[in-house]
């Protein structure tokens, strides 16, 4: 009963307040519109490719596409000295029927071009050799016909002649298709990452559960803030309200605003960035509900070691900026073991892994019991910890 | 007939080394103002928040309508007013009374009439509905008392109520006090102005944690051999 009116009391403050409701609904929007911009920007790189023992066809095709060049190498080692000396973003070579791709993938976008380059290039190629091949069987077919009617003339006088080029038209079809149909295999080789680095879908969930945690926790660690120092919470702790009745209340309006947000979040990368979410929406906002919990939870825990709205602030290069470092936005394989140790303290970790599954695989909540549990743990010890902590407030 | 609402009897108070309380003795029967004076620091907001059970005492003992202290249900029995105001700014000023209203367990079905009931007390019934942003200074005083009164408590404790108010207002509120105290209810004020401690039915001088003398200030002024509480102020702390 009191929780619910405090919550209501907490979201009727909250959406008066024009000017922070409008931070935490459109900055995630614009920081979102000007990623898509830049990412976009970034697709039409230009790249240039080393190509080695490659088919004048194919250099020619992949060079007729926009924003690609080709340069040829006669040997590997020269080509591998340019793609280290980043003259070059990536090599392709030819061995027989085969081709083996060398991508530099410091830029995962550049990778991309390259692939779908060569790909559209084998292709054009391909259907070319195909269209060529089926010009000839079209023009064996007409010969043939032309034989057959002469044939036809000659019936009765050349009837084994005739059986003898009709074999031989067959066998021309025969070798025209086998050329045809032969794919060629392709190996991917990347010197940095792997086919898995693609740096935004990475980035997106991360980023995503950051706009939740960073504005949940600034303004959730705020309001208790300024209720600490306006004195309402020493007058609300002076009646008879339960000091879990007060945290609980926060949590319900924090959690519907959060709610709201991520919402707000999700359909505009859906929308304006176009990205594919294969799994659930739902399954989004849930995990996103937890992250603004536990921040909402972090942020009232460490607005009481805050004696001012700036010392507040003082928390974001200390607790927010980490949360982005930590989160798997950077690779941590390759990092000191005790770094990674770090990383499983931090609650975006969870988060981003689990919106990740969702928005990539299509991973079901219910396959999500580590990231969710870990989650819910963070959860319970932080509110614990708030409802203990009002105790400095009021001893019962 | 007279009953002690609050007891509270030798009473310390320790913040890690430094000493706030040392042998607090201090009751307020029904039906009466105990006036709380004694210079900054002396320990006046402590013994408040004993009162209310937000500090518990490092000794003696502690009991508001004859209950241990702390105790959170009590509560609901006590008005109190900070020395800040403690208002929701972007709320209204009927948002407020309602919003603690329902905090100290008023019935929704009271809400209105005791709502109206202290706002008629404080005289802010025309500006209720007006965000409490743009009171004044006095305003926000007086709806900081109403949410005191809410509830009709038995007991009213009030940190500094006057500060910052207009004489007008002051003697306004002193009247509401005083009527306050003949329907039965005990008050206990704390002030800095000492003709206000004129004004009390007991006063309490508060010195380096110690109650130094607590009687009718006619009494005491009789005692310390002046004419007005400031003396007897300045007398028992020695200045003279």
């Amino acid at each position: 009963m009191r929780t619910i009116a405090i919550m209501n009391r907490v979201l009727k403050e909250l959406f008066r307040d024009k000017r922070t409701l409008a931070l935490m609904f459109v900055a995630p929007i614009l920081v979102m519109l000007l990623m898509s911009v830049i990412f976009n920007t970034n697709s039409s790189t230009d790249v240039s490719v080393g190509t080695i023992g490659v088919t004048k066809s194919l250099n020619s095709e992949i060079d007729g596409i926009k924003h690609v060049s080709v340069k040829k190498y006669d040997t590997k080692t020269a080509a591998n000295k340019a793609l280290k000396d980043e003259k070059i973003d990536a090599i392709i070579k030819k061995n027989g029927n085969n081709y083996h791709l060398i991508y530099a993938n410091t830029d995962s976008t550049k990778t991309a071009a390259v692939k779908m380059a060569f790909s559209n290039a084998l292709t054009t190629t391909s259907v070319n050799k195909l269209k060529s091949a089926l010009k000839k069987s079209t023009t064996a077919t007409v010969k043939l016909q032309a034989q057959i009617q002469a044939i036809q003339k000659q019936q009765a006088a050349a009837s084994t002649k005739g059986a003898a080029t009709s074999t031989k038209a067959t066998a021309t079809n025969q070798s025209t298709k086998s050329s045809g149909q032969t794919t060629p295999k392709i190996t991917n080789t990347y010197v940095y990452g792997d086919k898995n680095t693609g740096y935004f879908a990475k980035m997106l969930p991360i980023l995503m559960g950051f706009f939740v945690f960073f504005f949940v926790f600034l303004i959730s660690g705020m309001a208790l803030l300024k209720e600490r120092t306006t004195g309402t919470l020493d007058r609300l702790l002076a009646t008879p309200v339960k000091r879990s009745s007060i945290v609980f209340g926060y949590m319900l309006s924090y959690g519907i605003l959060a709610v709201m947000q991520t919402i707000v979040i999700v359909l505009t990368t859906v929308w304006l960035l176009g990205i594919e979410v294969v799994g659930s929406m739902a399954s989004v906002v849930v995990i996103n509900l937890l992250l603004a919990l536990v921040a909402l939870a972090f942020g009232i825990l460490l607005s009481t070691f805050a004696n001012s709205e700036f010392q507040m602030m003082q928390f974001i290069p200390l607790v927010v900026v980490p949360q982005i470092f930590f989160s798997g936005l950077i690779p941590l394989d390759s990092m000191a073991s005790w770094i990674k140790g770090i990383s499983y303290i931090i609650p975006l970790k969870y988060s981003g892994d689990a919106v990740a599954a969702i928005i990539t695989r299509g991973t079901s909540l219910m396959d999500l019991g580590f990231d969710i549990g870990m989650l819910l743990l963070f959860l319970v010890v932080l509110t614990t910890l708030n409802i203990v902590g009002l105790r400095r407030y009021r001893k019962v | 007939m007279k009953k002690a609402i609050i007891d509270l009897q030798h009473l310390a108070k320790n913040f890690g080394d430094q000493t706030v309380l040392k042998d607090i003795n201090l009751t307020v029967n029904t039906g009466e103002i105990v006036g709380l004076i004694g210079p900054s620091g002396a320990g006046k907001s402590t013994v408040i928040k004993v009162a209310l059970g937000m500090e518990v005492a490092d000794g003696g003992s502690a009991k508001v309508f004859d209950t241990a202290l702390p105790n959170r249900q009590l509560l609901g029995r006590i008005g109190y007013m900070a020395q800040t105001d403690a208002l929701y700014d972007s709320l209204s000023g009927r948002e407020n009374l309602k919003f603690y209203g329902l905090m100290k367990g008023i019935a929704k079905a009271d809400m209105e009439a005791a709502v109206q009931h202290v706002a008629e007390v404080v005289d802010l019934t025309d500006y209720l509905d007006k965000r409490v942003a743009g009171y004044s200074g006095g305003m926000m005083r007086r709806l900081s008392l109403a949410i005191a009164l809410l509830g009709d408590p038995d007991l009213l404790i009030l940190d500094e109520p006057t500060v910052g108010i207009d004489p007008a207002l002051r003697r306004q509120i002193w009247a509401e006090l005083g009527r306050l105290r003949d329907e039965g209810r005990s008050i206990l004020i704390t002030t800095h102005v000492m003709d206000e401690a004129e004004l009390v039915d007991r006063v309490a001088l508060l010195l380096d944690g110690k109650v130094m003398a607590f009687d009718e200030p006619g009494v005491l002024k009789y005692e310390y051999g002046v004419n007005s509480i400031e003396d007897v102020f300045l007398k028992a702390e020695g200045v003279e």
